[in-house]
């Protein structure tokens, strides 16, 4: 720790640095924001090469983001770095989308939000909301009168006009409009409503016969300003919304936002509980990728070997309903623990469960992944080389087909993740097949953790003793799972009331869905589809 | 084997015998006509179910089961909602194509329907250069289609227009070269003629080699020519979520929905015809006895039954196999299939010039 806080005074000399839970840059004049950030990542000894999450916030008497960045040649250090400008009627930080390309889609959301400007950015549009929306929601002045966005009567227009704010070299910006797609671009919309794009997500495709040429990526469909509405309820009452992002990764990210608040209390959480959790993780896990794999089958029209995967996803959702009451939105961590005691069919159930898993993991591949136009599908399809997905940030299994090394569970381990064996599943194939094969390989490890603690469950409390009104002390806290489809982590500012001041969830799928133009250009609109299905994100994640 | 022809040509005299030549044949066209229109509509009805149940059951399902036993009334049911429902022209549509084309699909699946040979004696008419005809006729539906694509003003559609026309045009080949290596074996192309020279044995056993050869390059082609799984491109649902036949509503899209399962059915009478004998019953030379109790089974059932053989074969395909791309079609249509069935039918040249068969 003490090392990096030299590197950064030799680069930045006037650093303020404040000690939390992670170390803390506070950037007070935005001009030096770009130069150090250009540093942060360069510098030999620091590289911090991935850009982890990226929050807009609105501390009233100034605006600002904090940048979250992990390197991953310093051991998976995570720092923050705080970017604050004063100005609230034209606020304007500098882009930092030409060192993470992940930045790009993340500085979107920030405008939309905040109505922080970036500087250099190439397409400054809203990202979420529609284009006359007026207002930025997450602000803390934000007038939310319906009068001043009534419900529009008429259809949204498709704009190709973006725009960039663009300095000079005196220092000058300038407001240079842009085009989307040019005048004569023969563009395909696919989406919202679609059968392959796994929800109400939007692509803009601009083809050239059957050749993509881009892709736009229209999101927002399913957004619920699940953030906005954290920042009026109480701790408790946010919970329920993690299962609801990603509803195949839903114990995963309500693990993750337990976790935050427990870490900000700084309760123990009792063995039994720690062991039911991780259980439950990798249950949801098996489902999420025996889904992803069905999807995929039925995405490249093999309809039977769908069957086959949400046949034994099944058996998965019956242990769900049976100790948590629900196959979908199971709201079963709570703060301290978790809200049922196990049914006493668990271990029997997950026992058959691990049992048939192999023979039929060996089915799906002779009936699909074996078969010659599967293969000839997916392989040298959606090429993401190793230092794109370090640059857009892309975790999981997607990242881990590309060669990269990102498990948190092995990078930073939670709950009592580092006392089981299991493997990182690498694959270097870099292409959708990686991608894909990357899940059904996870599949088996899932079901080994599981093997190791299904007769190991501890006896003792389902959950510690919290008080009955959860209160955060005043500070900041981040952390991440390692969620079905990559790392998710969220960001709690708490000012020491019952409610957050700020919430961020830092979606998987948000990442994953900025590389489709990266991966699809060049490609059939057939492999735009095969690529959505191997990268396989959840709609309702990417919009929150 | 029992001669159905006894009875229309009873049947034909009976009219003779009190109206003038013309009327009676007018009036033969027209219980022909209604016929063969049953037949379409019952034999379509009776594929839907059938798909369905075959895919219910290698998903592990059981498919329709809640009209009728078994789910039998399901599709007579689905038959009459689509009869009832309204046919809707969207802004822009080129109206007249877009209505006539469902009617060019559909005409040509039922001309090729009536030219079958179902039975001893049950043919309709005797061309003498009856696949041929059956071929051409094929192509019409072809036009039909990317008529819909055009005329529904979509881009969906007309992407799988396109498709679907570079895929008939391309796979036809190779299905009009599996059909000649039968013809160049059997030295004809009339219809009749062709079921009669497999009294002794199949093409398929009597041509040996080449033949087994054509039979599969045909099953591909077939597929491929009727828009199934794996080569369904046209109407990818997962990419173009209906393709051509997107805007399409109704009886409209119903009788798309009707030709596409008939025309299953088509081209697996045409392989019966060409490489299973047609309607002729399983003869092995020398077992008269065998022969003789295999001609017990009316021709027709033979006929119908080894087309729902290779019905099956075909829904197999689709219910496994992913779609693939267009350019790994047209590529494995030019590149491997086409240059096969070329060699396969100097092959069979080879074989008939040299008297290597049976």
């Amino acid at each position: 720790m003490s090392d990096i806080k030299e590197k950064i005074l030799e680069i930045y000399p006037s650093a303020e640095f404040s000690e939390g839970e992670t170390l803390m840059i506070t950037v007070k004049d935005e001009k030096d924001w770009h130069p150090l950030a250009k540093a942060l990542k360069e510098t030999p000894g620091l590289e911090f090469d991935v850009l982890t999450a990226v929050v807009g916030m609105d501390w009233t008497e100034s605006l600002g983001v904090i940048y979250y960045l992990t390197s991953t040649t310093r051991d998976w250090e995570v720092i923050s770095v705080k970017v604050t400008v004063e100005d609230r009627e034209n606020p304007m930080i500098h882009s930092v989308t030409d060192l993470w390309k992940v930045a790009n889609f993340q500085e979107r959301e920030v405008y939309d939000f905040y109505g922080i400007k970036f500087i250099n950015h190439p397409d400054m549009r809203r990202f979420f909301l529609r284009n006359d929306w007026n207002g930025h929601p997450l602000r803390k002045d934000y007038d939310a009168d319906p009068a001043k966005n009534p419900i529009p009567t008429e259809d949204e227009k498709d704009e190709d006009e973006t725009v960039s704010y663009v300095e000079d070299e005196n220092g000058k910006i300038q407001k240079i409009p842009g085009k989307v797609f040019e005048e004569d671009e023969y563009v395909v919309n696919i989406g919202p409503q679609h059968p392959s794009t796994h929800g109400v997500m939007r692509f803009r495709a601009s083809v050239d016969g059957e050749t993509v040429k881009k892709v736009d990526v229209v999101s927002g469909y399913i957004h619920r300003g699940i953030e906005k509405l954290s920042e009026n309820l109480t701790y408790p009452q946010i919970l329920h919304f993690t299962d609801r992002m990603d509803y195949m990764s839903a114990h995963q990210n309500r693990h993750c936002l337990c976790m935050c608040i427990e870490k900000a209390m700084g309760v123990e959480v009792p063995r039994r509980a720690q062991v039911i959790r991780v259980m439950m993780d990798e249950l949801m896990r098996i489902s999420s990728h025996l889904l992803s794999f069905g999807c995929t089958a039925m995405d490249l029209g093999a309809t039977t070997a769908f069957f086959y995967g949400f046949r034994e996803r099944e058996m998965v959702l019956d242990i769900f309903e049976k100790t948590c009451g629900a196959r979908m939105s199971m709201n079963y961590n709570v703060i301290g623990g978790v809200i049922a005691d196990l049914h006493p069919d668990f271990q029997k159930d997950v026992k058959e469960l691990i049992r048939i898993m192999p023979d039929r993991l060996k089915e799906y591949h002779k009936v699909f992944s074996n078969n010659l136009i599967a293969k000839n599908r997916l392989k040298k399809v959606g090429h993401l080389s190793k230092e794109d997905a370090i640059n857009y940030a892309i975790t999981g299994p997607s990242g881990r087909g590309s060669n990269w090394s990102c498990d948190c569970r092995k990078k930073h381990p939670y709950a009592i993740y580092s006392e089981l064996d299991f493997d990182e599943v690498l694959m270097d194939g870099c292409d959708s097949y990686a991608r894909y094969m990357v899940r059904m390989k996870e599949i088996e490890q899932s079901c080994k953790i599981l093997e190791q603690l299904v007769d190991n469950i501890p006896e003792g409390d389902i959950r510690a003793q919290i008080p009955k009104i959860v209160k955060l002390p005043a500070g900041n806290w981040y952390q991440q799972v390692e969620a079905s489809r990559g790392t998710f982590g969220v960001y709690i500012e708490s000012t020491g009331e019952k409610t957050p001041y700020r919430v961020h969830f830092q979606s998987p799928c948000f990442n994953l869905v900025g590389v489709m133009n990266l991966t699809c250009a060049g490609y059939m609109i057939a492999d735009l589809i095969t690529i959505g299905a191997a990268l396989d994100f959840v709609i309702p994640d990417i919009d929150r | 084997m029992y001669n159905f022809g006894i009875w229309t040509a009873d049947f034909n005299n009976w009219l003779l015998s009190f109206l003038p030549g013309w009327l009676a044949v007018i009036i033969e066209c027209v219980i022909i006509g209604v016929l063969v229109l049953l037949t379409y509509t019952v034999l379509a009805l009776f594929y839907i179910l059938y798909e369905r149940k075959l895919c219910a059951w290698f998903q592990c399902r059981l498919g329709p089961m809640r009209v009728g036993r078994w789910g039998v009334l399901q599709v007579f049911a689905d038959m009459f909602k689509i009869l009832v429902k309204e046919l809707i022209c969207l802004k822009d549509t080129d109206r007249f194509l877009f209505k006539l084309a469902p009617y060019l699909v559909i005409t040509s699946s039922v001309v090729m329907l009536a030219c079958l040979p179902w039975g001893h004696g049950l043919q309709i008419i005797n061309y003498n250069i009856g696949i041929f005809f059956i071929l051409a006729v094929s192509s019409v539906g072809v036009l039909g289609i990317l008529l819909a694509g055009w005329s529904s003003n979509n881009k969906y559609t007309l992407i799988g227009a396109m498709r679907s026309g570079a895929q008939m045009v391309s796979y036809e080949i190779s299905l009009g070269l599996a059909i000649m290596t039968i013809v160049v074996f059997a030295g004809t192309m009339n219809i009749n003629e062709l079921v009669w020279q497999q009294d002794k044995a199949w093409f398929l056993f009597r041509g040996h080699i080449p033949a087994i050869i054509a039979f599969l390059i045909y099953i591909v082609a077939a597929t491929a020519e009727t828009n199934r799984g794996p080569f369904d491109l046209p109407e990818a649902e997962h990419e173009l979520t209906a393709g051509y036949h997107t805007e399409y509503s109704g009886i409209h899209f119903g009788f798309f929905y009707l030709a596409e399962y008939l025309n299953l059915f088509i081209v697996s009478g045409i392989a019966t015809l060409m490489f299973l004998g047609g309607w002729m019953p399983l003869h092995v030379p020398g077992w008269d006895g065998f022969n003789a109790a295999m001609n017990v089974i009316p021709s027709i059932v033979w006929f119908v039954l080894k087309s729902f053989f290779v019905s099956y074969l075909i829904i197999w395909f689709k219910w496994t196999f992913p779609r693939v791309r267009i350019d790994q079609m047209l590529s494995f249509e030019w590149k491997y299939l086409m240059p096969l069935s070329l060699a396969n039918l100097i092959l069979m040249s080879i074989f008939v010039a040299l008297g290597w068969h049976f």
